[in-house]
């Protein structure tokens, strides 16, 4: 038998609100025992006194109870909204465990007992765990979109190609003799095996680029010593995050802040000023730059001269060039070629902001095709790239269906975290449903 | 007859029965065949052939365990063909129709030739339990047959029905009667059972068909024996026929298909997909405009001819007329119309790995009576079975076979952990280490394995030796020689120029590269043997994908050397669903391994049961070697 499950929902209290929920087949019966008044209508909030064991009020609460199977874990759920002090949390949350059959549930395990009951799949639960991280508006969409079964659509694609490609080759394998089963299965799986291998690239080239959307998007400001990158870095993240010298070469190693630019999480990374140097531990400094700024997403290049100094070559088409130092100037344009900013002042600071925001937001919706974020999916759709990959090189080269078969077989198991077993039944079926054997 | 006390009991002369006689008289336990009819015994009831494609890998594995199939086939055989030429050597299965009287000959020869085991032609009416196993048998006539072990082999005899048309026969197989006395006493064990059919369609007199200017399909120029000791075929070969059904015959078939007894609903069980009889191909792909039949001779002398691929269970007039339309067949005369046969099987989830019930020891089932169909595939169970009603007829721990040492581990591990749905038949496509489980290397895989456990013979065991000793050393040479691609490419060899000094062995990996061409640059391999040198072609044509799958193979082992206590009581183990809980209890899995591959068994619930395990006593290794 299941036992019952019970936990706060909602933030460490004090708050305003406390949320309990409870999921499990000993619902009922707590109910019957804690809550006043007269039997709870399924799916109707209702202010009922809640008591503990000895009759004692813990709280008046609203109360919410939702009858199995049409609920997030599959059980009976009942949900307590209590006046938000840590006293009355505790106090209920006693009187919960306290009941034969009930225990405080374990980090995940509502999601978990959600999957079990078939209510999620595994990208699903994944998308579950990262909505309730999520952080920014960008985060949230992108796990709402995973939950939503987007990721879920195109894996179940991958795995429906997987499985007629499976059954072609295990046809022609197993039923050589017999009836109908097609002699020349080879156009239809090299075609088949093209489109897993474009679907998985492209897949991979999504995934990278919104690995960041879920860990924060990378920008790195670098340019000549002394022009105010470590001031800027110190702008964005409202404190002194970076020594500010005006000695050239104050910065030697990558100092990094995040911020929450529009909907997008950042990482901005302040670098050493890149310039000819002698000495060790700057160069060193220098390298570091170099590397982060090609790790970054986005470049901040800055620059203190109306007609910029050729930029590093780590600078590519799109980085964003910024003019700083614009309080110095007698006018203090900051129209021109480039966006003019002060990072000591603030100056131009709000479009300095936008035009990061613009740059992330136009990538981010380049297209709604769902996409990786999740290394281990990430590493079995790599997987899965090589095998197919292979099956189409094993085809072209005429090596032996079975070998094909192989590379496929691999390429199913290397996803079968994302799509479920492929196994032999599946593949078995196809055959029986698309070809008539029997000798 | 009381008196007489056997260590092994064998009920039923099918090929599951016969191979288990054998195995366990092999083995050196006293053993009784006792059957019905004498004169039937090694009878091919279907279609009259032997191997194929996963079924004549299963034949090769029980002839390197050293089993009669693989030679009586050798005998008998009379049109051999190495199915899948064209692919890999993963993927060859060898195949022969057989005459069915030869095989049936020989097969009773080598019977009554076999020592330690007594063939008694009795019906059994009962088996006799004291204790909470069983004792022995009880004959048709009440007198009993004592012995430890039993291996019921006995088909379709649970509750069997024959359809042809609206008629119903209650039977076993045409012309047998069913086994009632035992039939009851099985179903009083309250096993799990499931009900099936099966079908075949009409024989036909041969010298009524009109083979002029028929497609002909010939025998492989050179036979391919099924048994590791034959050298040589010598039985005459003979061609099949080939002709296709058409559009009046789907006529005929499509307006009569309520006839059929699986249309009319009189038959409830289910199917084999592989094998659908004629009425379902039509009505299931009604957008094939014929359906090919072969013309299979049951044997040199004898004029029946197995019509494969029209199996029915229409009324005889609607067999009489579809047969009516196809080419060659027209004035065809029906010998024994086509018939459906429907029949009850225990849920083989109710076996342990050694095919003994759980609930009853000492009983042991193979073959039909599972659920599986083929005589290969009854075969295999039937050796398995013997083996361990002998063993534990002797007090000997059983003895089981995995799923990357052989496809008979594949089957019976598929059988006892995820039961059968339809009839099981044995298919490549079952075994995850498709490539490793060859035809070709059956002795290399499991011929040690029955030499040590005592069943295999000395004959086939200096074979063995000998091939093997050869094997090692030529594959110790391929992996000493060695040149670099330059000199490789001096002998036209087209080889990366990498610098990379690569071995005799890596170099027979390219496909382009035969023993042949190894003998050119190293003149010391000349004269290795041509079986030799194929073995080393093929292992070489592998070796990557079998290096890849070594972690796999690994992974399995270790989950398999973890052995579940019998009495494990699921009740008392935290943390499992209900649902994971009964299909444990429906399988109580022998290792964690098997628990694990269960439908529903996850890995948190087997996370559970490994920690409750260790917690109770430390988890006990299995041997792999029995003993």
């Amino acid at each position: 038998m299941r036992d019952t499950i019970c936990a706060l929902a909602s933030g460490e209290p004090p708050a305003g609100i406390a949320v309990i929920r409870v999921s499990g087949p000993d619902v009922t019966a707590w109910v019957s025992q804690h809550v006043k008044g007269p039997t709870l209508q399924e799916r109707y909030a209702s202010l009922r006194t809640l008591v503990d064991m000895h009759g004692e009020i813990i709280d008046r609460a609203l109360t919410l109870f939702m009858r199995a199977p049409f609920t997030y874990t599959g059980d009976d759920v009942l949900e307590l909204s209590l006046h938000g002090g840590r006293a009355v949390v505790e106090h209920a949350l006693e009187a919960l465990t306290q009941f034969d059959g009930i225990r405080l549930a374990e980090a995940g395990e509502f999601t978990r007992r959600a999957f079990e009951a078939g209510k999620l799949d595994l990208t699903q639960a994944e998308g579950i765990a990262d909505l309730i991280e999520a952080e920014t508006q960008g985060q949230k969409a992108q796990a709402l979109a995973q939950t939503e079964g987007a990721l879920s659509d195109l894996y179940n694609g991958w795995r429906d190609d997987l499985l007629a490609v499976l059954a072609l080759v295990e046809v022609s394998v197993d039923f050589p003799d017999e009836a109908d089963a097609p002699d020349h299965t080879d156009a239809p799986v090299a075609k088949t095996l093209a489109a897993l291998v474009r679907s998985f690239e492209g897949a991979l080239a999504r995934g990278r680029l919104h690995q960041s959307v879920r860990d924060g998007f990378r920008v790195a400001i670098i340019g000549a010593p002394n022009v105010g990158k470590s001031t800027l870095l110190n702008q964005l993240a409202g404190r002194d995050a970076a020594i500010v010298t005006d000695i050239p070469g104050t910065t030697r190693d990558v100092v990094e802040v995040r911020v929450r630019v529009g909907s997008h999480m950042i990482w901005f990374a302040d670098t050493a000023g890149l310039r000819e140097t002698d000495d060790q531990i700057e160069a060193e400094g220098i390298r570091r730059a170099v590397r982060a700024a090609k790790d970054a997403d986005l470049r901040v290049y800055i620059f203190e001269e109306a007609t910029p100094p050729p930029p590093p070559s780590v600078v590519s088409d799109g980085d964003l060039w910024v003019r700083n130092k614009a309080d110095r100037l007698v006018n203090k344009v900051l129209t021109g070629d480039f966006l003019s900013i002060s990072a000591m002042t603030g100056l131009g600071f709000d479009e300095f902001l936008k035009r990061i925001e613009t740059h992330f937001e136009s990538q981010t919706k380049v297209s709604g095709a769902p996409v990786i974020t999740r290394t281990r999916h990430r590493l079995g759709v790599e997987a899965a790239l090589r095998f197919t990959r292979n099956a189409e090189q094993a085809l072209g080269a005429g090596i032996g269906a079975e070998l094909v078969a192989e590379e496929v077989r691999s390429a199913a198991r290397s996803l079968a975290g994302l799509v479920g077993e492929i196994n032999v039944e599946d593949v078995l079926g196809a055959v029986f449903s698309e070809f008539c054997i029997g000798k | 007859m009381s008196d007489v006390n056997f260590d092994v009991i064998v009920v039923g002369g099918g090929h599951a029965g016969c191979e288990a006689a054998a195995a366990a008289a092999r083995y050196g336990a006293q053993t009784a065949l006792v059957t019905h009819r004498k004169s039937t015994i090694g009878e091919m009831s279907c279609n009259p052939a032997i191997g194929g494609l996963g079924k004549g890998h299963l034949v090769r594995e029980i002839d390197a365990l050293d089993g009669i199939m693989a030679r009586l086939a050798d005998v008998s055989g009379i049109q051999f063909r190495l199915l899948n030429r064209s692919k890999g050597p993963a993927v060859r299965g060898p195949r022969s129709q057989i005459d069915r009287a030869l095989y049936r000959t020989a097969m009773q020869d080598e019977l009554a030739n076999t020592e330690n085991l007594t063939v008694l032609e009795h019906g059994v009416e009962d088996l006799i339990v004291a204790d909470g196993a069983v004792a022995g048998v009880v004959t048709m006539n009440g007198a009993e047959i004592r012995g430890r072990r039993i291996v019921l082999t006995t088909g379709t005899f649970l509750n069997g029905m024959i359809h042809i048309g609206d008629k119903r026969i209650a039977a076993g197989r045409v012309g047998e009667a069913p086994a009632l006395g035992l039939s009851d006493r099985l179903y009083a064990l309250q096993l799990p059972l499931g009900r099936l059919k099966t079908g075949t369609p009409a024989r036909l007199d041969g010298r009524t068909i009109d083979w002029d200017g028929m497609e002909m399909q010939s025998a492989d120029e050179i036979p391919e024996p099924f048994s590791f000791l034959t050298e040589r075929i010598d039985v005459p070969q003979i061609a099949c026929g080939m002709t296709w059904t058409n559009a009046e015959t789907h006529r005929i078939i499509g307006e009569n298909i309520n006839q059929s007894a699986v249309y009319s609903g009189a038959i409830g069980g289910k199917g084999p997909r592989y094998c659908p009889s004629i009425e379902d191909k039509v009505h299931r792909f009604a957008d094939r405009d014929r359906h090919q039949i072969f013309l299979e001779p049951e044997g040199l002398d004898d004029h029946t001819i197995y019509p494969n691929g029209i199996s029915t269970s229409l009324p005889e007039t609607v067999q009489r007329a579809f047969l009516k339309t196809i080419p060659g067949l027209e004035r065809a005369e029906i010998l024994q119309p086509g018939y459906a046969i429907e029949y009850d099987y225990i849920d083989p989830r109710a076996l342990k790995p050694s095919l003994e019930v759980q609930t009853l020891g000492g009983l042991y089932l193979a073959g039909q009576i599972n659920g599986t169909t083929g005589y290969e595939e009854a075969a295999a169970q039937g050796l398995v079975a013997g083996l361990n009603a002998a063993r534990e007829a002797g007090g000997l721990a059983a003895v089981t076979f995995d799923r990357a040492e052989a496809y008979i581990g594949v089957m019976i591990d598929d059988l006892v952990t995820k039961g059968v749905t339809e009839p099981y038949r044995m298919f490549t496509s079952r075994a995850e280490f498709r490539l490793s489980l060859r035809a070709d290397n059956a002795d290399q895989r499991l011929t040690r394995k029955g030499i040590d456990i005592g069943l295999v013979k000395k004959k086939r065991a200096q074979m063995f030796h000998v091939k093997h000793r050869l094997l090692t050393k030529t594959r110790e040479k391929l992996q000493t020689l060695n040149m670099t691609p330059n000199h490789a490419t001096g002998l036209g060899w087209n080889i990366n120029q990498d610098g990379r000094r690569r071995t005799a062995m890596e170099y027979l990996a390219y496909p382009e590269i035969g023993f042949a061409n190894l003998v050119e640059a190293w003149p010391e391999l000349r004269g290795t043997p041509t079986a030799i040198a194929t073995q080393m072609e093929i292992d070489a044509q592998y070796a990557g994908f079998l290096e890849r799958q070594k972690a796999d193979i690994a992974a399995l082992r270790r989950d398999e050397d973890l052995r579940l206590p019998e009495d494990l009581d699921y009740s008392r183990i935290g943390g499992l669903s209900n649902e994971v809980r009964s299909r444990l209890e429906q399988v109580r899995p022998a290792t964690l391994g098997q628990a694990g591959r269960i439908e529903g068994v996850t890995p948190a619930a087997l996370t559970a049961l490994l920690s409750h395990v260790r917690r109770k006593s430390p988890v006990k290794k299995a041997s792999r070697r029995a003993d």
